[in-house]
């Protein structure tokens, strides 16, 4: 048996608020499953188990804040056997003849899902309330067919659908899954701590990308829009492509010592409309194709910013990469994320005068920044990491 | 289709992206990354929805002249235009 708890989704969280289940007493689920939905400062997050079985008992109620650590489920993995029935009996005593036998209420096999009390108003998850407000839906309307009668997202897309084509959305101001205000503060935390404890060294680095920019031209123009491929697949492959060679920036700095990581797991820097930020992770980022990287990246984005990143996104990233885009400067130089010890900062691509083979010519030039932490590596082997960058995008194809 | 309908369909796809602006306050000579704060993962999601929606080709070679709202609404009508012939 295992139990399922609150997770850590950062070092500055101490409580989390499970607002929505999506299981139930007696189903079965795999790793990986989304079981829940936390609201913490960074949003809701999507909770996964990592542990395989059938769900026991749900342990907590839906709308309760509970501290990091709190068993909220319990798993029973598989061919592991039931929980033994509470011990049902006194000894009983031996039948007597001619009376009846006493039958003693045996304990059902699987306990049973609490009972929620009727709540007073209803409930709604945040993914139900976000639709109900993008379309105008009247919640009070509808019924709730998630745990204890929650209104869950099923419910308000179904009525989405009834509803009479045409109705305006109300004015949105902001997309409101997010709270902004509560992702500066876990902003603030983490940077803080970032400069107080970790000795940052930085390193900057010119590379050509003209290479890059003809093989995506090329691609894209055989390929419909949602196949295309922006230049930010290439560089955070060829990021983690690179980390695979240079340990010491790849994992975590934690309890006085680095841990280097096998798997990378790049986590994207995604800027939030409004002024946010989030850099969840992209599992296995070296081992995916640049097709497979840029469908996750899109995915990504578009459900950060709509306030769904999962808790292993969030947990996960070994080594942050930050892109500025095509709209920004040229050089940008990041913070690293504890317990990170290492980010790799993409400025924006510009045209600049350039000697090849001893002769001046127009190319595609993006400044690639490091910063890293001087407790785990020294600028020597950063520049050599900086450098790896630079080569692996000269050859796109190969990446 | 007209240009206040294909218009229409810009400004839903632009919310979309970018629910907090108003489109109507947009300088239809403005370009549109600029005055929208709309990046280029943005701006491929805007092309792709505007490719499924209208049924049309837009190839890369072509997202400059997307970048304003009069040469988005311009540039569907006459890729709509020649779809019909």
């Amino acid at each position: 048996m295992v139990d399922f708890r609150m997770p850590s989704l950062g070092a500055d969280m101490e409580a989390g608020t499970l607002v929505e289940w999506h299981i139930k007493t007696g189903d079965i689920v795999k790793r990986g499953d989304i079981v829940a939905v936390v609201e913490t400062q960074k949003g809701a997050i999507e909770i996964e188990t990592f542990q395989a079985g059938q769900v026991e008992q749900i342990l907590v109620d839906l709308h309760s804040k509970v501290p990091v650590g709190t068993p909220l489920a319990r798993i029973r993995a598989e061919g592991e056997a039931p929980a033994t029935p509470p011990p049902v009996a006194p000894p009983v005593p031996p039948p007597i003849a001619g009376a009846p036998p006493i039958t003693m209420p045996t304990a059902p096999p699987f306990p049973v899902a609490p009972l929620t009390a009727m709540p007073a108003r209803p409930r709604i998850s945040p993914a139900a309330r976000r639709l109900a407000e993008a379309r105008g839906i009247d919640l009070r309307a509808l019924a709730g067919s998630g745990p204890g009668g929650a209104i869950v997202y099923a419910d308000v897309a179904r009525a989405v659908v009834k509803a009479p084509a045409g109705a305006p959305p109300p004015e949105r101001k902001r997309a409101p899954a997010l709270d902004l205000d509560a992702m500066r503060v876990a902003i603030a935390a983490a940077m803080a701590r970032a400069k107080r404890e970790i000795p940052h060294y930085y390193l900057s680095h010119q590379i050509d990308v003209t290479a890059c920019e003809h093989w995506l031209a090329e691609k894209n123009a055989r390929l419909p829009p949602d196949n295309r491929l922006l230049i930010g697949a290439l560089t955070v492959k060829a990021t983690a492509l690179a980390a695979c060679r240079f340990p010491a920036f790849n994992g975590f700095y934690r309890g006085d010592k680095f841990e280097p990581s096998k798997a990378v797991h790049i986590g994207v820097a995604i800027a939030i409309r409004g002024g946010g930020l989030a850099a969840p992770a992209l599992h296995d980022t070296n081992q995916l194709s640049l097709d497979d990287l840029m469908g996750r990246m899109r995915d990504l984005v578009a459900r950060t910013r709509a306030g769904r990143i999962r808790s292993s996104e969030l947990a996960d990233a070994t080594l942050t990469v930050s892109s500025l885009g095509d709209r920004g400067v040229e050089a940008l130089y990041g913070i690293i994320y504890p317990p990170q010890v290492a980010i790799v900062g993409f400025g924006k691509v510009v045209t600049r005068a350039w000697v090849i083979d001893g002769a001046i010519g127009p190319r595609s030039i993006v400044t690639i920044t490091l910063s890293a932490d001087h407790r785990v590596s020294d600028g020597h082997a950063g520049a050599l990491f900086l450098a790896e960058i630079g080569k692996l995008l000269e050859e796109p194809d190969k990446l | 289709m007209t240009d206040a309908e294909i218009g229409k369909i810009l400004q839903e796809e632009l919310n979309n992206i970018a629910p907090e602006v108003d489109i109507s306050t947009i300088d239809s000579k403005a370009n549109l990354r600029e005055a929208m704060d709309i990046d280029s993962m943005d701006f491929l999601n805007f092309v792709t929805a505007i490719h499924h929606r209208l049924r049309i080709q837009i190839p890369e070679l072509d997202y400059p002249k997307l970048i304003t709202l009069d040469g988005a609404t311009c540039y569907l009508a006459s890729a709509l235009a020649k779809q019909k012939v």
